[in-house]
């Protein structure tokens, strides 16, 4: 055994330890580690994906001295090394693009707390990454949605607390539909691993005695996992949750606690059920009409919005829509389109919040439209990563929100009439909604209040101001829009790797 | 009066206090208790005005059933819808149910291979009599591990929303804490005098029992947690922060998970390796076998019981 296997197994024990350490640090300490931790997670991670690339050949890693359906198990592909590189990259550039945030509106004695909640925030989503076991998977995802209310309401301010009130009620109403629903299929199957289940469940499906409460499981897992995800319908927790939290903690859910519990969506898909049974379970379709619901609905009340944040998060439900709806495309295209998707919105979607949150800054740290007029030129990075960000979620090219679109429409092609005509037509509605209100929030922001404000000389004073006051804020935000450039300019192999990982979750 | 004790003497006796309550000479609540009288809300009239005119603007703007068309059809159909729902929901699953395999039939899919192994070799593996504390603490370790920092992240999620941690309002909360409980309550106190050691002692016996008998970590670090909110209810905070202040609870919090942690971390890897652990699994059935489930055990009563008393802490004054 390579000494690189251990790496799971490494960075999830590590996260998970240093939330304990980090409960007796200091605020400055408790910040260094969970840097470090970051850091060290990400390197981990990258050395894996690497050695994945290299041997192409999934393995498993025993979780104590019992094997695989006695004692627990994890796995890691080469799909799951890269979102574990991904996820953390990202985790690490939120955190320290809100540090300043985070230091304003967090009470002192409580900001050890905040670290705490990261760093478990992190291991269950290593966790769900990695796990091969379903019941593993379900302990994970209650660290992952506690943490989660956790960092909603750390400002403590009114609305963050409805907010995560809010959050809690629909998000243990999904824990527990995904609960009943793996209880039901422990019942029919007998097995808690992943692989065994699958063996199982093509053997009743296939007798066909316990039909009836197979596909109900599939329904509910469903069903809890989209809640916590927030498709369409159930999205009501998610736009004050996003809205009023630290701008860390909003990038943080919406780019990945909630893909994380899509990633997990999509491993049962693969690994538990299989994909064909999903398939025709019909389960799909429902995903479908969810999810172009749920793409023109989001924009729609994004645009109805007067509060940056909140069309922010609003239009996450529009993206949300995109993901599912590549679900609902039930063919093994349509899922590689919405693994791209995932990656797509959530290197655009953290730095949109990131923006709005320095132009917001610059404004009396107002977030109404009215206040933030000519906040582009006050506040010059802030302007361009939001116009950048902008960009990537209208589908302008060169930018990863374009190959997401295209690589929808051309999984929509490959389906048959009742899907491609309503799937093309929604992507091309939401794609003009998604320009009408990114493209008036770009327009507000660089409306000058006045024409002094504009000369050349006063933006350059304006960008040294950014780079000397914040300076790790603008080498994050340039470090995202890099991230967004790369998924944008070099797609085919991001496509490759998506396609080769899906394969070995077969 | 009594014949063989003088009088004085006989004013010291317990008999004497006894008599002297039975015949309503004397309340033994009256001069210990401390309660505070709550007084009724005063609210001045201007204040009183400006609330009555705000709840009106209120009525009149958003809930004004009457006119607001749009309010009252939602009213109407949420509650109709969630009958609806709860119903279908209730039927639904009813549907599902009558088609699992039955209860305790030999031939159902999860009577497999893996609960076989587990009654087989259960004590052969782990050493612990306690099949059910093997499976969990030692087949099935990782799962655990989680489960206790799910405990972990749930108080320092009431830390976040509870704690005080300004000085005066700290000091404000606990002048007021005898509002909501009368202080220093004779009856409780004597109660509490028999009841807690003993339920701190079957805590404890629970615990280290727990590979031995059924119990473990999680319900006797319940129990012992219970045994402190009691002696607290009846002695006050004064009294327990002579030996458990937040500082006892972060630091026995963290050397119980962290020691949990490190002992996993060791074991797993090992595991994984296939080499020895070197820990012995001892005699099944002594109290100092099944390897590490004793230590990990007391780990996770430490932190249950914690928990407990963190979580009626928080509640009832914001800080320990």
């Amino acid at each position: 055994m390579d000494f690189v296997q251990n790496f799971p197994f490494f960075s999830i024990l590590l996260s998970l330890g240093s939330g304990v350490l980090t409960s007796v640090m200091n605020k400055r300490a408790a910040r260094i580690w969970n840097t470090f931790v970051l850091t060290a997670v990400s390197a981990m991670s990258a050395a894996l994906f690497v050695y994945m690339l290299r041997v192409k050949e999934p393995f498993t890693f025993m979780m104590g001295h019992f094997p695989a359906p006695w004692g627990n198990e994890i796995r890691a592909g080469i799909l799951e090394a890269g979102m574990a590189l991904f996820f953390s990259i990202i985790m690490i550039l939120s955190i320290k693009g809100g540090e300043r945030h985070i230091d304003s509106e967090v009470e002192e004695s409580k900001v050890n707390l905040f670290y705490i909640m990261i760093n478990l925030l992190l291991s269950s989503l290593l966790a769900l990454i990695y796990t091969n076991d379903l019941f593993t998977a379900y302990v994970f995802v209650e660290i992952n949605t506690i943490s989660a209310c956790g960092l909603i309401m750390i400002t403590q301010h009114g609305r963050a607390i409805e907010a995560a009130m809010r959050y809690m009620i629909m998000s243990s109403l999904g824990s527990g539909l995904l609960l009943m629903g793996l209880c039901i299929l422990y019942d029919i199957t007998g097995h808690l691993l992943m692989s065994n289940i699958k063996e199982k469940v093509a053997l009743v499906y296939a007798q066909g005695t316990y039909n009836v409460p197979l596909v109900a499981s599939i329904g509910m897992i469903c069903v809890g996992l989209a809640i916590k995800s927030a498709l369409y319908p159930f999205h009501t927790w998610l736009p004050d949750a996003y809205g009023y939290s630290t701008v860390s903690s909003a990038a943080i859910l919406s780019s990945l606690v909630s893909k994380g519990y899509i990633f997990l969506l999509i491993k049962i898909f693969y690994r538990v059920v299989g994909f064909d049974i999903i398939v025709d379970s019909r389960i799909m379709n429902i995903f479908f009409v969810f999810g172009l619901a749920g793409m023109i609905m989001g924009s729609v009340n994004a645009i109805l919005e007067n509060d940056i944040r909140r069309m922010v998060a609003f239009s996450s439900v529009a993206q949300i829509g995109y993901i599912y709806m590549g679900f609902g495309l039930g063919t093994a295209f349509g899922m590689v389109a919405a693994v791209f998707h995932i990656l797509s919105h959530a290197s655009t979607k953290s730095r949109l919040f990131m923006a709005s949150a320095g132009l917001s800054d610059v404004s009396g740290k107002s977030k109404r439209f009215e206040d933030l007029t000519g906040s582009g030129y006050r506040n010059p990075i802030a302007g361009i990563a939001f116009m950048a960000g902008a960009c990537s979620m209208v589908g302008i090219p060169l930018f990863s929100g374009f190959i997401s679109k295209l690589l929808f429409a051309q999984a929509a092609v490959q389906n048959s009439i009742l899907k491609l005509l309503p799937a093309l037509l929604c992507l091309a509605v939401s794609t003009v909604l998604n320009a009408i209100y990114f493209m008036r929030t770009v327009i507000r922001i660089y409306t000058p209040i006045d024409a002094g404000t504009v000369g050349r000389k006063n933006l350059k004073m304006a960008l040294g101001m950014d780079i000397r006051i914040c300076p790790v804020y603008t080498v994050v935000l340039l470090l995202m829009m890099r991230l967004n450039m790369l998924l944008g300019c070099c797609s085919q192999p991001i496509v490759n790797w998506i396609e080769s990982g899906l394969g070995m979750f077969g | 009066m009594s014949r063989l004790l003088s009088e004085q003497e006989y004013r010291k006796t317990k008999a004497f206090k006894i008599k002297r309550w039975y015949r309503g000479e004397r309340d033994p609540y009256v001069g210990n208790v401390e309660i505070k009288p709550q007084t009724p809300v005063k609210e001045s009239a201007e204040a009183k005005r400006q609330r009555l005119h705000d709840e009106a603007i209120v009525k009149r703007n958003i809930y004004d059933i009457e006119r607001n068309k749009k309010l009252r059809l939602f009213v109407k159909l949420y509650k109709a819808v969630s009958v609806i729902f709860v119903f279908a929901l209730i039927a639904v699953l009813l549907y599902i149910v009558s088609y699992l395999p039955p209860t305790g039939n030999a031939a159902n899919p999860d009577n497999n291979e893996v609960a076989a192994k587990y009654i087989e070799d259960g004590l052969t593996d782990t050493g612990a009599v306690n099949i059910v504390t093997g499976m969990i603490l030692d087949y099935r370790a990782f799962d655990t591990l989680g489960e206790s920092n799910v405990l972990f992240v749930a108080t320092c999620t009431v830390f976040i929303l509870l704690r005080l941690d300004s000085r005066s309002k700290k000091k404000q909360e606990e002048e007021n804490d005898r509002i909501y409980e009368p202080k220093n309550d004779i009856i409780l106190q004597r109660v509490a005098f028999f009841l807690v050691p003993m339920i701190v002692i079957f805590g404890i016996y629970v615990i280290l029992n727990g590979h031995l008998s059924p119990g473990g970590g999680f319900s006797g670090g319940a129990i012992i947690g219970s045994g402190l909110i009691l002696y607290v209810n009846a002695f006050g905070f004064k009294k327990i922060e002579r030996f458990f202040t937040q500082k006892t609870y972060t630091r026995i919090c963290f050397a119980a998970l962290l020691f949990y942690c490190l002992a996993k971390t060791y074991s797993f890897y090992c595991g994984a390796h296939h080499l020895e652990t070197g820990i012995p699994l001892g005699t099944p059935g002594a109290i100092l076998s099944a390897g590490l489930i004793l230590p990990l055990n007391i780990c996770v009563g430490l932190v249950v019981a914690c928990t407990m008393y963190g979580f009626y802490a928080m509640f009832r004054k914001g800080g320990f």
